[in-house]
């Protein structure tokens, strides 16, 4: 059983990789191995990996609805057995509200990542590149952007387009984009004129084609980093505006706007708000160690990279 | 001649993810009032070997020797104090380019002062004066401009030089240099060597030169040795290199090309796993 | 012989400096010509404005005959090539070998980018082993064979050498001149290498110019140097300081 690990870590590890797809794999294997060993890294993916479980099996996890409650016998009870955090105003309990609310946590999460790290990349390289004008525009665009205060225009765009988590979902991505094309920009400015990328010139490629394949692959690592490392702080937002009614609308069981209607019970009560306030807690605390493991791990200049 | 410096089976390991690497594996040599070279290529150990002996290794890797003694101090069971008092005072190092082995903020002046009142009680009146005039002895000529400029400021040369006189400031008995003019243009390089080489001589230093320019350093030094592969292979005077025994030596003399000898296609080494052996 | 690469007057200002003043030079086809200097000669500088890396305040530079304008198009550098000092910084630090080699090839609508991949690597010296290896797993001898690899996958008739073997060990350095040289003859090129070191231009190269703070001092033979014929004081310095250390 052992010697089928070790060929085939060998296999990985490998000095002379015979085709693409072994050097590749044999490069995210090493990267794999230096992340593994951070044991406060894989304590954060563990966490972000149960978040996905929880929500991909939210139906058959739940013991209760997270929309109907009983309200007639079961308003606001404390923990217990048959309700582990207890139930809130309306009856429900709050366990298969958390659980079904961690959908709509991974659903802004996501969304805003793959809504604004592309958006940012593009920006950022293509007037890290380009410079002159181009550069100049892009980044008071940018600069714009990342004068106001994230909430406040994510607040504006929501009151703009009106309350509902789609909108809440834009206007955070709206307001996230601005320091990835910051990063972006950094690295292309660091990276463009090396040698490598002179290399490249001089074999006629086009401007977008360096861009494309030659300049984004380096600013990748510090993206995934910084995004990773930016989710807690877009999962509060959301919980942000959905505790001042502008973002999940009820019944979501979107946990901010738990929180925001457990408010007023928090003194006799504390748990109709403090159980989402803690899967928030959790879940930050998550993120933030997997993005610091992840920027452990991709270092390019810590040697194999 | 007695010995100023006494190397007996040095070596340096590095544990890497891979395992472990050996860069300095059992070299030996003595070395009294006199110019070494340690020549060798990337990889062969010789700037370890330097480093070692002035105590700056890596924390993460270990030095081990039978016998490490400068002037009959034992410097492998020295404590840390101890060896850290010895370090620019007795024993100085200068590094390849004063670029980065200069403090970008400070002036060079004060560098050098800094450096002087580390290792000797002095006002500051008196300690500006003996800048002044070791600015004046590594032939900087305007002495009291240069004072206030910045390692960015000056060339490559005069910061080499400006580094030359910081490392002599105190008075150093042992000399090391891990190649002190690779950096420079070849022109400066000639006129960097001889104002070392006069120093060194009036002061009856011992020198340690290390380089990777066995030319260089034949011609420079008196004694040589040839590291490989953190061993040494050979240790010759400088004035019988040309009756070099070991078969590395001769291959590293023969593959450089010559001006007045002209060879199609230049004769390459043949490394033989030996030599590492 | 028909003039393959021809510099006239060329100025190229930085800022206000002026790393080139009026330097002309004109290279035959099939020759191998040297460029020396120390730091700020500008022969690095002449090298780049030549390959359009560096924008020219006047003069003119002409391949095989035609007069080259501000911008390059993809037929000159089919022509022209270059091949970088550092290996550690001309590779892509997240392509294969395999994928450093394709780029030329898609950049130029090769068809046959298999063979003339592996082609490439034998020609060089490097196995197949080497092919999917990243550009860290090389040493740096290795990583000059691909780039000099990449360099003539296209099949140029020019190649520019900005010190290829500078920093390279002495005896790995020996080993890609050699490269170099049977390169050349295979594929009858003409080089255009620039060099610190004089003994690597007199082995490579037929002629040379030697030059300092952007001008040309003296533009001579390389058999010129062994026989001691130059004309110009700084030409002497620079052979004498060749010689070595020299006790007063």
């Amino acid at each position: 059983m052992s010697t089928v690990a070790e060929t085939r870590r060998e296999w990985l590890l490998s000095e002379r990789p015979a085709s693409r797809m072994q050097a590749r794999l044999g490069r995210a294997y090493v990267t794999w191995r230096r992340f593994s060993a951070n044991r406060l890294a894989m304590v954060g993916l563990f966490i972000i990996v149960a978040l996905i479980v929880v929500a991909a099996l939210a139906d058959v996890l739940a013991p209760y609805s997270p929309t109907i409650g009983d309200l007639k016998n079961a308003r606001l009870l404390p923990p217990s057995a048959q309700h582990w955090f207890g139930t809130d105003d309306l009856g429900r309990d709050i366990l298969s509200r958390i659980i079904h609310g961690s959908r709509w946590t991974l659903f802004v999460v996501v969304l805003v990542a793959i809504i604004a790290a592309p958006i940012g990349l593009l920006v950022g390289t293509v007037a890290g590149y380009a410079g002159g004008w181009i550069d100049a525009v892009l980044m008071r665009i940018t600069d714009i952007f990342l004068a106001f205060p994230k909430l406040v225009l994510a607040l504006a765009f929501v009151a703009a387009l009106g309350p509902g988590i789609e909108n809440a979902v834009l206007a955070i991505a709206v307001t996230s984009w601005p320091p990835y094309a910051r990063i972006a920009r950094a690295e292309t400015l660091t990276v463009r004129n090396s040698d490598y990328i002179k290399a490249v010139q001089l074999m006629g490629a086009s401007p977008l084609r360096i861009v494309l394949r030659h300049i984004m692959p380096m600013c990748i690592s510090s993206l995934i980093v910084r995004v990773t490392l930016d989710m807690a702080g877009i999962i509060l937002t959301a919980a942000g505006l959905g505790f001042l009614g502008l973002g999940a609308q009820p019944p979501l069981p979107e946990w901010g706007a738990m929180i925001a209607s457990g408010r007023r019970f928090i003194l006799d009560q504390w748990w109709v708000a403090g159980a989402p306030g803690f899967a928030i807690l959790i879940v930050s605390l998550g993120f933030n160690l997997l993005g610091d493991g992840l920027r452990d791990a991709l270092d390019p200049r810590s040697g194999d990279q | 001649m007695s010995a100023l410096l006494e190397v007996e089976d040095l070596r340096v390991t590095f544990p890497t993810r891979t395992g472990v690497v050996e860069a300095v594996r059992g070299v030996s040599f003595s070395l009294g009032r006199e110019r070494l070279g340690i020549v060798g290529e990337s990889g062969s150990g010789k700037s370890q070997t330097g480093r070692a002996i002035m105590g700056l290794t890596p924390p993460q890797a270990r030095v081990s020797a039978a016998k490490l003694s400068f002037d009959g101090l034992d410097l492998m069971s020295l404590p840390g104090e101890q060896r850290r008092a010895l370090r620019g005072n007795r024993i100085a190092m200068i590094l390849q380019d004063p670029k980065y082995s200069l403090d970008p903020v400070m002036t060079i002046g004060r560098q050098i002062m800094e450096t002087l009142r580390t290792h000797e009680k002095v006002g500051k009146t008196e300690a500006r004066e003996r800048t002044l005039q070791m600015l004046e002895a590594v032939q900087i000529r305007d002495p009291k401009r240069v004072f206030d400029l910045h390692p960015h400021e000056v060339s490559g040369g005069m910061g080499q030089r400006a580094m030359i006189a910081m490392m002599l400031i105190a008075e150093p008995e042992l000399m090391i240099a891990d190649e002190p003019t690779s950096a420079l243009d070849v022109t400066v390089q000639l006129d960097v060597l001889n104002i070392l080489d006069r120093l060194v001589a009036d002061r009856g230093m011992g020198l340690i030169f290390i380089s990777h320019d066995l030319r260089l350093v034949s011609s420079f030094c008196d004694r040589v040795i040839v590291m490989y592969a953190g061993k040494v292979v050979e240790e010759l005077k400088a004035s019988d290199l040309g009756r070099a025994e070991h078969p590395y030596t001769r291959g590293l003399l023969d593959c450089m090309p010559r001006i007045d000898a002209d060879r199609h296609p230049l004769p390459v080494l043949d490394r033989k796993p030996e030599w590492a052996a | 012989m028909t003039s393959m690469l021809r510099v006239d007057q060329l100025n190229v200002v930085f800022d206000r400096f002026q790393a080139l003043r009026g330097v002309s030079l004109d290279v035959g086809q099939g020759e191998s010509f040297g460029l020396v200097g120390e730091s700020g000669s500008g022969k690095s500088t002449l090298l780049r404005a030549i390959a359009g890396l560096v924008p020219v305040a006047s003069g003119t530079i002409a391949v095989g005959g035609q007069k080259l304008g501000k911008k390059r198009d993809k037929a000159f550098y089919r022509k022209v090539q270059m091949v970088f000092q550092d290996p550690y910084g001309s590779l892509h630090p997240r392509q294969t070998v395999d994928r450093l080699l394709q780029e030329p090839l898609a950049i130029h609508g090769f068809s046959d980018g298999e063979q003339r991949i592996r082609r490439a690597l034998d020609e060089v010296g490097l196995g197949s082993g080497f092919r999917f290896r990243y550009s860290h797993q090389l040493s740096g001898g290795q990583r000059q064979r691909v780039a000099i690899a990449r360099a003539l996958i296209v099949e140029p008739s020019i190649l520019l050498l900005d010190e290829p073997t500078s920093a390279l060990d002495a005896s790995v350095q020996a080993e890609v001149l050699n490269l170099l040289e049977q390169v050349r003859r295979d594929r009858e090129l003409t080089f255009l290498m620039v060099s610190h070191d004089l003994a690597v231009i007199a082995h490579m190269c037929e002629r040379l110019m030697v030059m300092q703070n952007g001008e040309a001092v003296e533009s001579l033979a390389a058999t010129s140097l062994a026989t001691r014929d130059v004309s110009q004081h700084y030409t002497r310095r620079l052979l004498k300081a060749s010689e070595g250390f020299v006790r007063t």
